[in-house]
């Protein structure tokens, strides 16, 4: 039995409603716990700002993120933010460290746990190659993970919500979710992973995908209803079509829209929309491009089924990677850049393109501004988690510097001042004077992730919860983030301390130790007969079309560290 | 008697996954649906003669010793080693790998694979332009046209063109080869060749013009080719872009024709950058034909563990990459590695001359199943588990999609990942007591 305490915490934890409020918290066995004995280990947080371990809802940490690396070995000795990136000798605690956006994935487990982060959710898993986001898992310390299977544009899919088969549906992405061991169901781009299967795309919502008679929108209803007959533990995770074009805001909201039917199982959202800075675009091309943040903010204020992320941009290099192939290709034309691309037999697509997001660029500004609009005109900050989609939107290491965006209108003027009037004219951001407190960020950075995932222990300090918790050096009462945004930055970029499962695995900014994370998925229960006539359809596809074995694609248990099953009963 | 099905061939990169086994008395009797190649490695195992004991070399000769005398005088050459170059792990697990990584930072050593003379400039290729790929699947069920640049598949993947490309037959290419049409650009009429629907022979060390020159039609700029490049017609070459520009869906595989001929990563980088400008008019994609089993897989977790592929420089505590300085062969014919640890490969017949010279001239540690030309210069040898058939591990196809190989037979020899753990153990420890 292990016990500590941490004495004098000044815990803003939303979960609860704890808005900065000095206590004690007591930890046994990795756990919070009403009470420890006197023996229990003391760590004096001197009113020191509180909060539960981070927990990043949308990352490209593992499996896609190895083309990055590997196509852009130059990434490998990027130092932007120092202590959070470049190349790293290894210590008798620490693995070598390397990599700004696509970092190693020792270096991936280190700096989050700095940044005071403990769990990640990577965003895209296909299900053929899921295998290898579990090496990758298991070589990433410290940070519990989970990740999100790709369903979007896979031909089993398709081919049930044609055929009508919503129960076989079910039963399959219940299958896929066991095959790829996924903790959610994520749609890419729907349909258009199979168009660019012939190098075309889809346009929108009810563009049929070439070959299999269903359009985005039947695949995306079709998805939703399958999930909350699973009763899965977090929603469907939508990136909608369009990504990236001009515009698309209204793609967006049409999709947000057509979810206002889905009842949700369980409680949480019945939609989540991914990296919406990415598709909140207004105008009909680069040239009248402009923000169209306030109408999906707008649309979102008055809705309360669903949440969305960000997609936050940092300015400087980026690597995007994405399972929407088509996007990328684009990406590589416009941008003279190279393009690695990764499409899965009868299941998705895929692409990988490093770019480069400069203020001196009017788009690049406005996109840097829309994140940000999206943040602050949504006024509940339950319905929006934090993200920079990374590295896509940039690197997870620049949290900290996109904290003080959302805590300072004056840092915003700052980086504002340097925008063509072009660029503002195209933004409202100027007009915003919105700036989060540290109870906003908190919901934003832990406490929205643990309700849209229904993980009730993670994402807070309630007793019972995981004790990951991450302490700074802010004085909740003595700072004004507004002004002192630097000192807000420097806090975030290297906790005072991170606990992970009650042990100290970050002090003073430095590792101190590297525990095994868990790894989550989910297994939903579904009645043997269906299963039965499912596992006859998918063993023709295996048979005719897969070029591996059945037996040989579903993960084994010798991939999954620490595992945690999370079992669902299915509604059939 | 045990009959294993779905087990993973670990001879090319293929990694053919529908192999049926049949065991008797712990040994293979009969292999089904494998090529001559996977059939006579899964029974040649009992007709070669195994390194059947680790061993040291004194005064000259090889002489047996128990695997924990050879560990520690493999660990005693790491320890005292101030310049180790560490290479080879291809024709083994992704754990072991992983292993022989860890081994390699915490001696400061320098870490290559026999991608530094294979598919090396392939990454280089992928490092300047991108890999635009797809998996073996997409092209069985989509392909309508398959070109093969400098490879031979007849008889260095026998199987690839039945199960994934030429002859298969999937979703929407229900009539198999007939069709798909077969485009074979080599500099001899090879097997494979002799096949093709449409043969181009070039210029050997021309690879480069030819598609410089597709490219050219291919962006609509005929008008600057002229009359004959890389010794072929431009009537032909319009010709080719013609069937390339009109497919529904084109795969180039390629080999080392392409990586290991005059011009090298240039040939790749123009390659990737033909099937960027082939995705205006068509959909196309490019796969390398990998060789041993899973040099695919040293790539793959060389990259997510290090950030670079290969030719990876531990000297400074943090992983440093430049192939041409920090390559196996680099090293080597600089005189610079004071002792070399091998695994899985053959530099002793592959390497050129003067670095195979260099090797004789330093202690050498080879874990291997087998005796090649390599042990006849190795001061340690390791005999190990041949994995795939003695042990199980992870392995990545050619296409980078990872397989679990399975465990078929026992075995009385360590497995790769267990040498290179004891070695890691023994090499802490040593290190401790200095």
């Amino acid at each position: 039995m292990s016990e500590m305490l941490i004495k004098n915490a000044n815990v803003c934890d939303p979960v609860q409603g704890i808005n900065c409020e000095t206590m004690d918290i007591c930890i046994r066995d990795g756990k919070i716990v009403e009470s420890v004995s006197g023996s229990a280990k003391i760590i004096d947080a001197e009113g020191r700002l509180t909060m539960a371990g981070g927990f990043d809802g949308h990352t490209h940490s593992a499996g896609k993120i190895n083309v990055g690396r590997f196509m852009n070995p130059n990434d490998a000795r990027k130092n932007l933010v120092p202590g959070l990136s470049g190349q790293v000798a290894r210590t008798e605690k620490t693995r070598a460290q390397v990599g700004y956006n696509t970092p190693n994935t020792y270096a991936i487990g280190y700096r989050y746990a700095k940044l005071g982060y403990t769990t990640i959710c990577e965003a895209a898993i296909p299900l053929l190659a899921a295998r290898h986001t579990h090496e990758e898992f298991k070589e990433i310390p410290i940070l519990d993970k989970m990740g999100l299977s790709l369903f979007g544009s896979n031909w089993q899919v398709m081919e049930y919500i044609r055929d009508k088969e919503p129960e076989k549906l079910a039963a399959y992405v219940s299958w896929g979710l066991r095959a790829s061991r996924g903790y959610g169901v994520k749609i890419v781009n729907p349909g258009g992973g199979e168009a660019w299967g012939w190098g075309k795309n889809v346009s929108g919502l009810y563009d049929p995908v070439p070959n299999f008679d269903v359009t985005p929108a039947e695949i995306l209803m079709g998805l939703a209803e399958a999930n909350e007959r699973l009763q899965l533990p977090h929603s469907v995770h939508v990136h909608c079509n369009n990504l990236g074009k001009p515009g698309n805001y209204a793609t967006t909201i049409e999709t947000m829209k057509l979810f206002e039917k889905i009842n949700p199982s369980r409680d949480r959202q019945a939609l989540h929309v991914t990296h919406v800075q990415f598709n909140a675009y207004a105008g009909t091309s680069w040239r009248d491009f402009e923000t169209g943040a306030p109408m999906v903010a707008d649309y979102v204020n008055g809705a309360d089924h669903m949440t969305f992320d960000l997609g936050q941009v940092i300015f400087g290099p980026a690597v995007t990677m994405t399972a929407d192939g088509p996007v990328e290709y684009a990406n590589a034309r416009m941008l003279h850049e190279k393009w690695s691309n990764q499409d899965i037999e009868l299941e998705d697509a895929s692409g990988v393109v490093p770019l480069f997001y400069s203020p001196k660029s009017f788009v690049n500004a406005v996109q840097w501004a829309i994140g940000l609009e999206l943040a602050l005109l949504v006024k509940d900050p339950w319905k929006v988690m934090f993200t920079t989609d990374s590295p896509n939107g940039g690197s997870f290491v620049n949290y900290p510097e996109a904290f003080t965006y959302l805590m300072s209108a004056k840092r915003r003027e700052e980086v504002i001042s340097g925008f063509s009037k072009m660029a503002i004219d195209r933004m409202v951001l100027p007009g915003i004077d919105r700036e989060l407190d540290f109870y906003e960020l908190a919901v934003m950075t832990r406490g929205i992730q643990s309700k849209m995932y229904s993980m009730p222990e993670k994402g807070n300090l309630k007793v019972g919860s995981d004790a990951d918790i991450a302490i700074y050096d802010i004085l909740p009462g003595q700072i004004d983030p507004s002004t002192e945004y630097a000192k807000v930055k420097k806090a975030f970029s290297g906790a005072a301390y991170t606990l992970k499962d009650g042990e100290v695995v970050v002090k003073d900014g430095e590792i101190e130790a590297t525990p095994k994370g868990k790894v989550y998925w989910v297994n939903a229960k579904v009645p043997a007969n269906i299963d039965i006539a499912m596992q006859k359809d998918i063993d023709v596809k295996f048979r005719k079309y897969y070029t591996v074995s059945k037996s040989n694609y579903m993960v084994e248990d010798t991939y999954l560290q620490k595992p945690v099953e999370i079992a669902t009963e299915g509604v059939f | 008697m045990p009959v294993i099905k779905d087990a993973v061939c670990s001879f090319c990169g293929s990694l053919c996954d529908d192999i049926t086994v049949t065991v008797e008395e712990n040994k293979i009797t009969k292999v089904g649906n494998a090529c001559i190649l996977g059939h006579s490695k899964f029974v040649g195992m009992f007709e070669h003669d195994r390194i059947e004991t680790p061993m040291i070399r004194k005064e000259g000769e090889l002489v047996p010793v128990s695997y924990d005398e050879a560990i520690e005088a493999a660990a005693k050459i790491l320890v005292k080693s101030r310049r180790t170059l560490s290479y080879g792990w291809c024709s083994t697990s992704c754990e072991a790998i992983s292993g022989a990584i860890q081994l390699a930072e915490e001696t400061g050593s320098v870490i290559d694979s026999t991608a530094n003379v294979c598919h090396g400039p392939t990454a280089l290729a992928a490092q300047e332009k991108g890999s635009p790929s797809a998996t073996l699947g997409e092209i069985k069920n989509r392909a309508d046209v398959i070109l093969f640049w400098g490879c031979n598949p007849v008889h260095a993947h026998p199987r690839h063109m039945s199960r994934y490309s030429i002859f298969s037959k999937g979703f929407f290419t229900e009539k198999g080869r007939k069709g798909r049409k077969m485009v074979v650009i080599d500099v001899r009429k090879t097997d494979t060749a002799k096949l093709a629907d449409k043969y181009v022979e070039i210029d050997q060390g021309s690879d480069l013009l030819l598609i410089t020159a597709l490219r050219s039609i291919v962006n609509g700029h005929e008008d600057v080719i002229p009359e004959t490049v890389a010794g072929v017609p431009k009537a032909e070459i319009l010709e080719l872009a013609e069937i390339l520009k009109n497919a529904k869906f084109v795969c180039v595989f390629f080999g080392m024709g392409v990586t290991q001929s005059r011009s090298k990563y240039k040939n790749g980088d123009a390659v990737s950058s033909l099937i960027s400008d082939l995705n205006q008019h068509t959909k196309a994609v490019m796969i390398a034909m990998r060789g041993h089993y899973n040099v695919t897989g040293f790539g793959q977790v060389a990259t997510w563990e290090t950030g670079f592929p290969m030719a990876i420089d531990f000297a400074k505590g943090y992983p440093y990459y430049n192939p041409g300085e920090t390559g196996a062969n680099d090293l080597l014919v600089r005189e610079e590695p004071d002792a070399a640890i091998i695994s899985a490969a053959d530099p002793g017949a592959h390497f050129p001359q003067k670095a195979v010279m260099h090797l004789a001239r330093i202690p050498v540690i080879q874990i291997d199943p087998y005796a090649n030309p390599t042990t006849e210069i190795a001061d340690v040898v390791i005999p190990a588990a041949v994995v795939g058939i003695e042990a199980e591990g992870t392995a990545y196809r050619m296409d980078a999609i990872s397989l679990r190989m399975k465990k078929l037979i026992d075995s009385k020899f360590k497995t790769d990942e267990e040498i290179v753990k004891d070695l890691t153990a023994k090499v802490r420890e040593l290190k401790r007591g200095a």
